[in-house]
C-alpha cells in the first residue's frame, strides 16, 4: 500500500547521514483509516525537531512507533542509521530513547523526587539513599536551569513541573533522545516559554529531542527542522528559517479541496436565552478555575468559546450542564435562575450537552445504539406508566439516528463499534431531537476526521437554525470562525474578551495568551 | 478494674493489629483484601494444630504464618494473573474457607465446631519485671504475648520499610498508578503478589494470636468477623501502620468493654456484644464524612 511519494517531500535528503532517529517509509493503518503513509523522517543528534500537522494527520502514531509502544506495517524505524525493529519501549529504552505522552506517567502519591527515582533508585541492599537521590536530582534541575521543590507531593505541583519532572526522569535514566507530545499543549504561555527553554538547554547539552505542536510560532521560535505530516504523510521537511508562519500554515492545512462544503451562512441571532452573571466555579483540588464570567447567548446564534487548554473552558461547559457547580454568581435560562438545579433539571428546562469525554460521558460504549439514544430525561415520554413502549422507542431511535445520518448496522449494535465520527453523530442526534434552548457542545469534533468534521458542524448549524442557543467549546480556532457568530475568548478563567466571527487567528491568539488590549471589538 | 480493660482490650487488639497491617500493606500495593478472614480462621487452625503436633508455639506461630503465605499467595494470583475481581475473590475465599475448614474438622478429626487439640502450647506471657506492677502501664505493657511485642516492632517497622526502601516506594507507586509503574518498568503484578503475600502471612498470624492465646483452642467461629474489622481499620487508618494499629486499638477497647458490660449485667448479652461492631460502623461513617467535607481523594 505505500506508494512512492518522494515528490511529495521537497526537501528531503534520501540519505540517512547522521540520523540519530528518524523513519524510512513507514506505514501504518488501524482498520480503514491510513494513519501513516510512506512517512519519513531524519531526526539529527543534538537538535530540536519539531513535528507538526493538524490533528489526525498521523503524528502521535509516528511517535508511538518511534518508541516501540507501535510497530509499523511497511517500512522501519531508525536508529543510528540502522533499520531497526522496535519490538517494545523496553528495546526503545536500550537505545536511550524517551517518550513524554499526553498523559503524564506521573504518581501523584508519591513526591517528586520518588517520582523521579522510581525504578532506578540509588542506595543499597534495598535502602533508598535519599540524601544522594536529591543531590542527584538538584543537579539535574540546575544543568537544565529549572527550579523544582524536590520534596513536595506531585499531586500538589503544577502540571508544568509534573512535566518537567517526567522530562528530567527520562534524563536521569539515560535517554539522550527525547520525544515529546504535544508538551505545551496544557501549560499556560508562561509556562510553555520555561518549558520551550529547558529543551533549549537539554539540545544545549547534546541530547535530541522531538516535540509534537500546534502552536506555530514556538515550532518556528525553537525548532531546528521541522516536519510537516498532513493525512498522514510527510508532505514537507524544512531547516530553521526556511519557512514563516504563513507557509508553514499553508503546508499544514494543504488545500481545502477534501472537506465537506459547507454553508457558510451565519445565524441569525433572537432573544437571550441564556444568561451567565459573574459565574465562578473551582476543580476538583478546589482551585477556583473560573472567576467572574458573564456573557449572554441568544437564540439562533452559535457562540464559540476559545481558551488555551486549562483556562477555563472545560469547568465552564461543565457548569453551563450542572455536572460542576457554581462556586459564585448567577446563570439563568429564559430569566430563570437554573445555577441549583441539577442536570436532570437543566435537561427538562431545555438544555442538550455534547461532551467533550465522548467515550466516558458522551456514551455508553458498551449499550446500543438504540440505548444510547433514548438516554436522556426524553425517555419518559416514551413510557406509559412507567413501561417502555417498543414501537414510540423504535421511532425514536429511528428519528436520532436517522437525523443525524449515523451509519450503522443494527440499532442492537453496540454504540463501541461505530468510529468516532459516527458516535459523536449519535450523540448530537440524540442531544438535537428535541430541539434544545441552549446546546452546549463541548470539543464536538475532537478526534474526529475531516469527513465526520462536515457532519457535525452541519448539525450544529441545524440546531442553531432551528433556534437554539449553541455555546461551542473548541480548540480549534478555525473552527470556531468558521461556525461562531461571536468568539468568547477565556483566559486564566475569565472573559478576556468578545471577538465578531471575521476576526484574525491572531487577534484571537492574542487574547487567548492575555493580551486584553483590544477586548470587546464586537 | 480500668487496668484489666487496658490489659484486656490491648491483648483483643494485637489479631487485628496483625490483619490490618497484612490488609494495609496489601492495599497500598492497589489490592483491597477482603480475604483477611479467610486467611486468620485458616492460621488459627493451623497454628493450633502444628502447636498441637510440636508442643511448640514457636513452630504453631510459624506454620501459620507459612499456611497464610501460601493462601495469600493463592489469592493474590487469582487476582493480579488470572483477573479476578478482588471483591469477589476475596469474599469467595471466606467462603470456601470456612467449608472446607468445617469439612476438614469432621472428617479429620471427628469434631464439629471446637477442636482441643491435645499437647497444644500457648503462647507465654513475658512478664515484665518492675514494669508489671506500675498502673496502666503495666496494664498496657505486661503479660503480653510475643506476637504483641511482634506487633509493637511492625508498626514502626512497616512505616520505615514503606518510606525508604526500594520495595516500599515502588509498592506505593504501584498502589497509586499501576498503568505508570508499569510503563516505568516496574513487575506490578509481581509487587501485588509479594503483598498479598505478607498480607495473608500476617493476618495468619492473627488469627494465631487467637488460637494460641489465652484460649489455646481452636474454634471455627474464633474470627467472629475480625477479618472485616480489620478491613475497616485499615481503612479508617489510610493504610498507614500507626493510624491503622490505632483504630484496631480503638477496636479492641470496644470488644474488652463489651466484654466487661456482659459480666456486668443488665442489658441483653446479645446486644451488648455487638457493641464493636456498631463502633466499626460509626468510626467508617465518621471517616466517610471527614474526607467528604475535606474534599480529598486520600488512599483508603
Amino acid at each position: 500500500m505505500s506508494t512512492p511519494s518522494a515528490d511529495r517531500i521537497p526537501s528531503p535528503d534520501p540519505a540517512p547521514v547522521g540520523c540519530r532517529i528518524g523513519a524510512r517509509g513507514i506505514s501504518r493503518s488501524f482498520g480503514p483509516v491510513q494513519a501513516n503513509v510512506d512517512v519519513t523522517l531524519t531526526v539529527r543528534a543534538g537538535t530540536v525537531h519539531a513535528v507538526v500537522g493538524e490533528n489526525g494527520a498521523g503524528k502521535s502514531t509516528l511517535m508511538r512507533m518511534l518508541y516501540g509502544l507501535d510497530q509499523p506495517d511497511a517500512g522501519s524505524v531508525v536508529v543510528d542509521d540502522e533499520l531497526v525493529a522496535l519490538g517494545s519501549p523496553r528495546a526503545a529504552i536500550e537505545r536511550r530513547i524517551g517518550l513524554v505522552q499526553q498523559e503524564l506517567a506521573i504518581i501523584p502519591d508519591l513526591t517528586l523526587l520518588e517520582n523521579l527515582v522510581l525504578g532506578q533508585e540509588p542506595g543499597v541492599l534495598g535502602r533508598i539513599d535519599w540524601k544522594a537521590a536529591l543531590v542527584r536530582a538538584r543537579e539535574l534541575s540546575a544543568s537544565v536551569g529549572v527550579e523544582i521543590e524536590w520534596t513536595a507531593d506531585a499531586a500538589r505541583a503544577s502540571i508544568a513541573i509534573q512535566q518537567q519532572v517526567e522530562i528530567l526522569r527520562l534524563v536521569y535514566r539515560g535517554a539522550d533522545v527525547l520525544i515529546l507530545d504535544e508538551p505545551t499543549a496544557v501549560l499556560a504561555p508562561a509556562q510553555a516559554d520555561e518549558l520551550l527553554r529547558l529543551l533549549s538547554s537539554l539540545r544545549d547539552a547534546g541530547r535530541t529531542i522531538i516535540f509534537i505542536s500546534h502552536k506555530l510560532d514556538e515550532v518556528l521560535g525553537v525548532a531546528d527542522r521541522i516536519t510537516v505530516l498532513r493525512a498522514g504523510r510527510t508532505v514537507a521537511e524544512m531547516v530553521r528559517g526556511e519557512t514563516d508562519r504563513r507557509g508553514l500554515a499553508a503546508l499544514i492545512v494543504g488545500d481545502d479541496s477534501e472537506l465537506v462544503e459547507s454553508t457558510t451562512a451565519r445565524g441569525v441571532p433572537g432573544g437571550v436565552v441564556l444568561t451567565a452573571r459573574g459565574l465562578g466555579a473551582k476543580d476538583d483540588r478546589g482551585i477556583a478555575r473560573l472567576e467572574d464570567v458573564g456573557f449572554e447567548a441568544r437564540s439562533g446564534e452559535i457562540l464559540g468559546i476559545a481558551a488555551v487548554a486549562g483556562n477555563g473552558q472545560e469547568e465552564l461547559a461543565e457548569v453551563l450542564i450542572g455536572i460542576r457547580a457554581v462556586s459564585s454568581g448567577d446563570l439563568a435560562l429564559d430569566g430563570v435562575s437554573i445555577a441549583r438545579k441539577d442536570v436532570r433539571a437543566r435537561r427538562r428546562a431545555g438544555l442538550g450537552y455534547v461532551s467533550a469525554d465522548r467515550k466516558q460521558e458522551g456514551l455508553a460504549l458498551r449499550l446500543s445504539l438504540a440505548d444510547n439514544s433514548i438516554a436522556t430525561p426524553a425517555m419518559t415520554s416514551l413510557a406509559g406508566a412507567g413501561w417502555l413502549r417498543p414501537r414510540k422507542v423504535a421511532e425514536h431511535v429511528k428519528a436520532v439516528l436517522g437525523r443525524a445520518a449515523v451509519r450503522f448496522g443494527s440499532a442492537s449494535d453496540p454504540a463501541s463499534s461505530l468510529s468516532g465520527g459516527n458516535q459523536q453523530r449519535v450523540v448530537l442526534g440524540r442531544e438535537t431531537i428535541g430541539e434544545p434552548r441552549v446546546l452546549v457542545a463541548s470539543q464536538p469534533t475532537r478526534g474526529v476526521d475531516v469527513r465526520g468534521i462536515g457532519y457535525i458542524h452541519e448539525l450544529l448549524r441545524q440546531a442553531r437554525d432551528a433556534g437554539a442557543a449553541v455555546v461551542l467549546f473548541s480548540e480549534e480556532l478555525d473552527e470556531l470562525r468558521e461556525l461562531s457568530d461571536r468568539i468568547l475568548v477565556l483566559h486564566r478563567g475569565r472573559v478576556a474578551g468578545v471577538l465578531g466571527p471575521d476576526s484574525s487567528r491572531s487577534e484571537i491568539g492574542a487574547l487567548m495568551l492575555g493580551d486584553e488590549g483590544q477586548a470587546h471589538a464586537a | 478494674m480500668i487496668d484489666l480493660l487496658l490489659a484486656s482490650a490491648i491483648t483483643l487488639s494485637v489479631p487485628l493489629v496483625l490483619a490490618a497491617l497484612g490488609g494495609a500493606v496489601h492495599r497500598r500495593a492497589g489490592v483491597v483484601n477482603i480475604g483477611l478472614e479467610a486467611h486468620m480462621i485458616l492460621g488459627a487452625l493451623i497454628g493450633a494444630v502444628v502447636s498441637g503436633l510440636t508442643a511448640s508455639w514457636a513452630l504453631g506461630a510459624l506454620g501459620g504464618l507459612v499456611a497464610g503465605a501460601i493462601s495469600g499467595a493463592l489469592m493474590s494470583v487469582i487476582i493480579t494473573r488470572l483477573k479476578g475481581n478482588e471483591i469477589i475473590v476475596g469474599l469467595g475465599f471466606n467462603i470456601v474457607m470456612f467449608g472446607v475448614i468445617g469439612y476438614v474438622l469432621r472428617a479429620a478429626f471427628g469434631v464439629s465446631g471446637t477442636l482441643q487439640v491435645p499437647g497444644l502450647q500457648r503462647m507465654p506471657k513475658l512478664v515484665i519485671p518492675g514494669i508489671a506492677d506500675i498502673p496502666v502501664l503495666g496494664a498496657l505493657l505486661s503479660g503480653k504475648d510475643p506476637l504483641f511485642w511482634l506487633c509493637v516492632v511492625l508498626v514502626p517497622l512497616l512505616a520505615w520499610l514503606l518510606r525508604s526502601t526500594r520495595w516500599g516506594v515502588r509498592l506505593r507507586a504501584t498502589g497509586a498508578s499501576e498503568p505508570a509503574s508499569a510503563s516505568l518498568g516496574l513487575r506490578t503484578l509481581a509487587i501485588r503478589d509479594g503483598a498479598g503475600v505478607i498480607a495473608g502471612a500476617l493476618a495468619a498470624l492473627g488469627g494465631v494470636a487467637l488460637s494460641l492465646g489465652t484460649v489455646g483452642l481452636f474454634n471455627e467461629n474464633m474470627t467472629a468477623g475480625r477479618g472485616y474489622v480489620a478491613l475497616a481499620a485499615f481503612y479508617f487508618g489510610r493504610s498507614k501502620p500507626l493510624p491503622t494499629a490505632l483504630a484496631c486499638v480503638l477496636f479492641g477497647f470496644f470488644d474488652a468493654l463489651q466484654i466487661r458490660l456482659q459480666t456486668v449485667g443488665g442489658f441483653s448479652a446479645d446486644i451488648i456484644s455487638t457493641l464493636p461492631y456498631i463502633a466499626v460502623v460509626v468510626v467508617l461513617a465518621l471517616t466517610g464524612i471527614r474526607q467528604h467535607y475535606r474534599g480529598a481523594r486520600t488512599v483508603s
